[in-house]
């Protein structure tokens, strides 16, 4: 990128044969030369540099887009849904005139780089897009994945990144309510670190990403542009871990959650005096992106002199700064007589604010450099004409083999010793210990709003102090599951997201989802996305809750090794009051423990199967989504009507999981029966979906049972909390099997963790 | 009559308005305090809330404590003005030399969140009285900079002359030297501690305890009853 002379426009057009960088920049061969076919001329340095960030794989979507039509052609009729695929985020109407605004997105690949930036940038990133919808954030919620929990390299990822995002968002003031700590030797070198956030706003706040108005203003405001994170979205997202290519470091951006809650606040403040026309925030493929987006969805063109843009090394070029992915950016569209309060608006909260450029009434993006004119160009075929991939896919040919190594057939605990010393292993197994060794770093109190956080089923925002209206949020991904069937993995996904809003209380709305892939350049990989896709475009449209954004994180794998497909997925919970959840902890001694649902030996890739023999292997659980709406409308009503004290999912470890959260949670003993039909193995450990243990207050048992024997929901007593913590005989007790002391319990659940990592 | 009480946002300030919503609950009424604005606007007490003000650059509270509002709360507390300070706030009183000592990091290195349980060891003070000595009680607590640090004589001082309000029962948090959680002045009209009763003011909400609310009912009875 020779800057001598200036490459502009006119001097591109007469000098045709200038050897650009495109390979450099992340471009394949054809794709250059679509460049050049849509100028008709070679590009700039600075339109090159625009259109590999925004046709890179993380910014266009170009493998994946193709599949994601799906979620539109296959959505549900939902009257909830005021904002859809395509904005920053999804909005939600929850009622009495609020809208929720959610969204998932992965920041996996700068997270392993650098952990604590990575993670940072994610919380950073994912807040920056709520704002932009026109939200106040309420919440954000962690979905993590990490290679083995006694790996070395796990030492030095996980810690970084649970300290990034609670350095970022502790800092915001963001209450952490959710999320996931998942360990797998898959995950290994490709940790997933996907972020989530929540915003409300009045449906009359909802704003957009769109320029509009001849003669409005763009206005930058935030933090100085830097060099960092240049080329984050097409170098570092877009491509493979390789050992032998130099560090990527430089390519990960630093964050500064300071400047970030300055953002935050001044933003609203402008929207209260409506001062927006349109805004969008800068993330990956930073001022490149949100020229061009703001620019292709708006009714004009933009003019933007890029020599006043703020900046933080004054030695930057032209492209660097299109390119820069310096965070706390945002870009603002305001009429020109409002520019000045936007200004005051800025300086009362120290944000640097400078006007860039204006909305033209042509069609042309054109940015200056010195007086020449370095791009010009039409928005759209840089934000929204990217190439489009039909990758080949294919059933990889492990896939029969590996469906055919039944887990039903391991080999099962004989004595309730035997029993007895799997359950201690399970609930104390990395995946299924305790995490609060990582949620205690993160703040869950700050706004005064949580109702409930992690370890309940979803965390759940008041939204509404006068009428006690709330929301709930669950993440969840099973990427074993996926691995065996991608199509049911990815709809089980959504099934217990579904299902842990509804244990809570909470009637389901909407998806958001974070897919996370190897590569697309696999036919293997390419087979999973399609199927996972495929499965849980079916199980919306079934389910009736629309996708309404998310992410797509491709190029998971260092060389041939992939990590499990793991669509991770994000149900949002609507609840009229909040003072109706449902706690996961038990409450009463002598409350009666009810399952719902039905139980199935089914073991493939369940925790059972993972811890007691590191088994993959044969069919995930199968699923059965008319069940799980009806199981969810049982715990909404159960909920509203006073019939339940506690509820918690039954999903990975099973029955006797879920019974031993519950009782260390609530400081109570539980004794249980196995029920008919059923033996103790299958009844503490099987992974059948659409099931939830319940405790019903004596006096609620005839009303309760009454009510699913009147909507066909299997219900089985299976025994009483009995027993608290400070009695110190309190015990888990399987009947005629084994006895665990809570003590016992606490120990090996709780000890993992800090044991490993602290 | 009520009282009215401001709560000072500073630039990172995150417990404002929940700090607001705990004096509005105990029934008093909350005044919005700006960092830039040395007017108190004739409030009759002030709270600093918690939060990163100032990103905690240099070191927590080390900036806000020169903000112009400071001024006023400093000369107007050395005369009697009841001040709290909650985490951020209790880092900006001890930069402020409104209160001894100081706070490092945790000594485990990490940020931590707790439903923290605590003593009561002065129920004499500005934002005490509704609390009875020896009294034990649940406050979230969350912070990066927790450790309350003096010099072994500032410490045998502020225990001779009753000055510790608050210990950590069971768990130390943070390190803080003889558990301290907080501490008030000479006056007992400045008040400063890390755990965040704001956070303990409904039942539904947070830790689901209200344990925090007696701090917002004690300076409102002395108020109303000045």
């Amino acid at each position: 990128m020779s800057r001598t002379p200036l490459d502009t426009v006119e001097h591109a057009a007469e000098t045709p044969d200038v050897e650009l960088p495109w390979a450099e920049l992340g471009l394949k061969k054809d794709e250059y030369e679509r460049v050049v076919e849509i100028l008709g001329r070679r590009p700039t340095g600075a339109e090159l540099a625009m259109y590999s960030v925004m046709w890179s794989e993380h910014c266009s979507y170009k493998s994946s887009k193709v599949h994601l039509r799906q979620f539109g052609e296959k959505a549900p009729q939902s009257d909830a849904l005021l904002v859809g695929i395509g904005e920053n985020a999804g909005v939600v109407d929850v009622g009495q005139g609020y809208a929720v605004t959610f969204k998932v997105e992965s920041h996996n690949h700068p997270s392993y780089v650098e952990p604590y930036q990575g993670a940072a940038t994610g919380v950073g990133g994912i807040v920056r897009d709520i704002i932009a919808m026109g939200a106040r954030p309420v919440a954000v919620v962690d979905p993590l994945r990490f290679g083995a929990a006694d790996h070395p390299d796990t030492k030095r990822v996980l810690p970084g990144v649970v300290a990034g995002i609670g350095g970022y968002g502790n800092c915001l003031g963001l209450p952490n309510i959710g999320g996931e700590v998942v360990f797998d030797a898959c995950y290994q070198g490709n940790p997933l670190v996907n972020a989530g956030a929540i915003g409300v706003m009045r449906h009359e706040d909802i704003h957009l990403a769109k320029a509009s108005g001849a003669g409005n203003k763009v206005i930058l405001y935030g933090a100085r542009t830097g060099g960092d994170g240049i080329g984050g979205a097409s170098i570092l997202a877009s491509e493979t871990f390789d050992d032998a290519k130099p560090s990527k470091r430089p390519a990960v951006q630093v964050g500064d959650p300071f400047q970030e809650k300055l953002l935050i606040e001044c933003t609203l403040e402008a929207f209260a005096e409506k001062l927006v026309v349109g805004i969008q925030d800068l993330g990956a493929a930073g001022l490149s992106c949100a020229t061009s987006e703001l620019a292709s969805n708006g009714s004009g063109g933009m003019r933007v002199t890029l020599d006043d843009v703020p900046l933080r090394d004054s030695t930057l070029s032209p492209e660097e700064i299109l390119m820069s992915e310096s965070q706390e950016r945002m870009c603002a569209v305001v009429e020109p007589e409002k520019v000045d309060r936007f200004l005051e608006i800025c300086d009362k909260w120290d944000v640097i604010a400078t006007v860039i450029g204006e909305v033209t009434d042509g069609d042309r993006l054109e940015i200056f450099w010195h007086g020449g004119k370095i791009v010009d160009v039409d928005p759209r075929t840089v934000a929204h004409d990217g190439p489009v991939y039909e990758r080949p896919y294919a059933r990889p040919d492990w896939q029969d083999a590996l469906q055919a190594d039944d887990a039903n057939k391991l080999a099962r605990p004989g004595s309730g010793e035997e029993l007895k010393d799997q359950v201690l292993k399970l609930v104390a197994s990395p995946n299924q210990a305790s995490k609060s060794w990582i949620t205690s770093q993160y703040d869950h109190f700050v706004q005064g709003n949580t109702v409930l956080a992690q370890p309940e089923d979803s965390g759940m925002i008041r939204i509404d102090e006068e009428t006690g209206l709330g929301v709930a949020i669950a993440t969840d991904g099973n990427g074993r599951y996926a691995k065996l069937d991608p199509y049911a993995g990815a709809q089980l996904a959504l099934a217990e997201a579904y299902r842990n809003v509804a244990t809570t209380g909470a009637k389901p709305l909407a998806v958001s989802d974070c897919l996370n892939f190897g590569s697309p350049e696999d036919p293997a990989v390419m087979w999973q996305f399609a199927e996972a896709v495929r499965g849980l475009a079916d199980a919306c449209l079934q389910l009736g809750t629309p996708v309404t954004g998310g992410n797509v994180s491709l190029y998971n794998q260092t060389g041939e090794a992939a990590i499990h497909p793991t669509p991770v997925v994000a149900v949002l919970g609507v609840i009229d009051d909040v003072a109706r959840r449902t706690p996961v902890a038990f409450q009463e001694e002598g409350q009666l423990l009810y399952l719902l649902g039905d139980t199935r030996e089914e073991f493939g890739g369940s925790a059972w199967s993972q811890v007691i023999h590191d088994h993959l292997g044969g069919l995930p659980p199968k699923v059965d989504l008319e069940r799980e709406r009806l199981l969810g409308e049982i715990l909404i009503s159960a909920s509203r009507d006073g019939m339940i004290d506690s509820a918690h999912d039954l999903s990975d470890g099973g029955l006797i999981q879920a019974v031993v959260e519950s009782a260390l949670l609530g400081g109570k003993g539980a004794r249980l029966v196995v029920p008919d039909g059923l033996d103790a193995f299958t009844f503490l450990f099987s992974e059948s979906a659409g099931r939830a243990v319940v405790a019903v207050p004596r006096s609620e048992e005839v009303r309760f049972n009454d009510m699913c024997g009147a909507r066909g929901l299997p219900v089985a007593r299976i025994g009483v909390v009995d027993g608290t913590a400070s009695d110190s005989n309190a015990v888990v007790e399987l009947q005629g099997e084994f006895a665990l002391s809570l003590e016992e319990l606490r120990e090996a659940h709780e000890g993992t963790i800090p044991a490993l990592l602290a | 009559m009520t009282a009215r009480i401001g709560v000072v946002t500073f630039p990172g300030s995150l417990d404002d308005r929940d700090t607001q919503r705990a004096i509005r609950l105990a029934g008093a009424e909350p005044v919005a305090l700006w960092h830039k604005d040395k007017n108190l606007h004739q409030v009759d007490a002030v709270v600093l809330p918690g939060g990163f003000s100032y990103g905690d650059y240099l070191r927590a509270g080390a900036i806000s404590r020169f903000s112009p509002v400071m001024e006023t709360v400093i000369e107007q507390a050395k005369a009697g003005l009841p001040v709290l300070g909650i985490c951020n706030g209790f880092q900006i009183l001890t930069e402020a030399h409104l209160l001894p000592g100081g706070m490092l990091g945790n000594d485990h290195l990490h940020f931590i969140c707790r439903d923290q349980k605590l003593r009561v060891e002065n129920a004499d003070t500005a934002w005490t009285a509704d609390y009875t000595a020896g009294q034990e009680i649940h406050i979230p607590l969350k912070n990066m900079d927790g450790r309350y640090v003096a010099d072994a004589y500032t410490l045998d001082q502020l225990e001779a002359e009753g000055r510790v309000v608050f210990r950590y029962v069971d768990f130390n948090p943070n390190g803080s030297l003889r558990d301290i959680a907080g501490i008030t002045n000479e006056a007992g009209n400045v008040v400063g501690l890390m755990p965040h009763p704001e956070h303990a003011v409904e039942p539904l909400i947070g830790s689901g305890r209200t344990d925090g609310l007696p701090f917002f009912t004690s300076i409102l009875k002395k108020l109303v009853n000045a």
